[in-house]
């Protein structure tokens, strides 16, 4: 809902996130689990005509994706930022064949992290993914992440283009680990 | 002395596996109706434009690892389709996760074809790990497939090809592994199909949507 976008109540930012994949007919969602995903894996699992996709690897779901992107199908891939590491050789797939790709990465290791073994990546997400030619959209704030999906989903399927989208630890942890 | 560090890999046998590569892949591509193809890197590449540059394949230059994944999410956009993945034993062993995902899934309209040399055929015929006891239809029965057999001489081979080719609504129940013994040999590139992944996406999809 347009409402939900332009910047809705914080606890509703994956009710914003469904509503824009629901606008882009998004057909397989791809993921490999993040608490800060766990809510829109539910809601995308109780939808009519999305199918959820379970990988074993990230990069599974850049070549699925594209595989989606040639029959037809709209596609969204769902990881946290440690999952971009495993994905860089397969986005050559997305670049070179200049596939649409919508990610949308739960950051980790980034703001206010207890555990170091997720620093590297979490620090490092930005940089490889523009560095692998993804469009890159950091965001902090939960009210603004509805218009960043949309305009991500929009330069991803209209490109078409590799765009991801940041869900920084302050939203995520706001969320999860605020008890 | 080298030879210590191969552990259970078989450096001589596949030099005489009766199944040829080219021979394979033109059979299970020959009158190939409707069906979506996706060649994984190297030689399959090759063996498949030999047959024919085909708009309805797709090659794979790189994403190695990727085919059976990019199977997948092709065969689930395209249910009324069958979706042939011709991959090699080093690319397939790169993206083994993804018989488990497809195992997850159960894709009536998907089969995933090995074609098992054991060996790394682009980069000097090192061996793979299906040089050994490594029994990838195994795993692939193990990860969820509806059908799985290793293929190692012609009459199998024949046997096997209506169910690998079959078309949706007949016998196909869940996604179909094979893995076809062929000879170790270097057979050289051939034809080639277009570099251009753009080129390949965009008349994949205008030859099936009729859109880019």
């Amino acid at each position: 809902m347009q409402t939900d976008r332009a910047g809705g109540e914080p606890e509703d930012w994956t009710g914003a996130i469904f509503s824009v994949l629901r606008d882009w007919d998004v057909a397989q969602v791809a993921y490999v689990p993040d608490a800060g995903h766990s809510d829109l894996i539910i809601r995308c699992d109780q939808a009519d005509g999305m199918r959820l996709v379970p990988l074993t690897t990230e990069e599974e779901g850049i070549a699925l994706l594209a595989g989606a992107w040639l029959g037809g199908q709209r596609g969204v891939l769902l990881m946290q930022s440690s999952g971009v590491g495993n994905c860089i050789n397969m986005l050559s797939l997305a670049r070179v064949c200049r596939f649409p790709l919508l990610s949308l990465v739960t950051m980790r290791g980034q703001w206010g992290e207890f555990n170091p073994w997720q620093v590297p990546m979490g620090q490092l997400t930005p940089k490889v993914l523009a560095d692998a030619n993804n469009l890159v959209f950091a965001v902090d704030d939960a009210r603004q992440i509805g218009a960043a999906v949309a305009g991500a989903a929009r330069m991803a399927f209209e490109g078409p283009a590799q765009a991801a989208v940041l869900i920084g630890q302050a939203v995520i942890g706001a969320k999860s680990f605020g008890k | 002395m080298d030879k210590m560090f191969n552990g259970t890999l078989d450096r001589d046998r596949a030099a005489d596996y009766p199944l040829r590569r080219r021979e394979v892949v033109a059979q299970l591509l020959a009158d190939r109706g409707d069906m979506l193809v996706v060649a994984g890197l190297g030689a399959p590449v090759w063996d498949c434009t030999a047959v024919e540059d085909h708009p309805l394949n797709f090659p794979l230059w790189g994403a190695m690892g990727g085919a059976a994944a990019l199977g997948l999410g092709l065969a689930m956009a395209q249910p009324g389709r069958r979706v042939l993945v011709i991959t090699g034993d080093g690319e397939m062993l790169m993206g083994l996760g993804a018989l488990t995902t497809i195992g997850a899934q159960q894709p009536d309209n998907l089969a995933v074809v090995v074609c098992d040399n054991e060996r790394y055929g682009e980069t000097g015929m090192q061996l793979t790990h299906t040089a050994g006891n490594l029994d990838l239809p195994a795993m692939a029965l193990a990860a969820g497939f509806a059908t799985a057999a290793k293929i190692s001489s012609d009459n199998e081979f024949k046997a096997a090809l209506p169910a690998i080719r079959t078309a949706l609504g007949r016998t196909a129940s869940g996604p179909g592994f094979w893995s076809i013994k062929i000879r170790a040999e270097e057979t050289g590139i051939g034809a080639m199909p277009p570099k251009d992944g753009v080129t390949l996406k965009d008349r994949f999809r205008s030859a099936l949507l009729g859109q880019k």
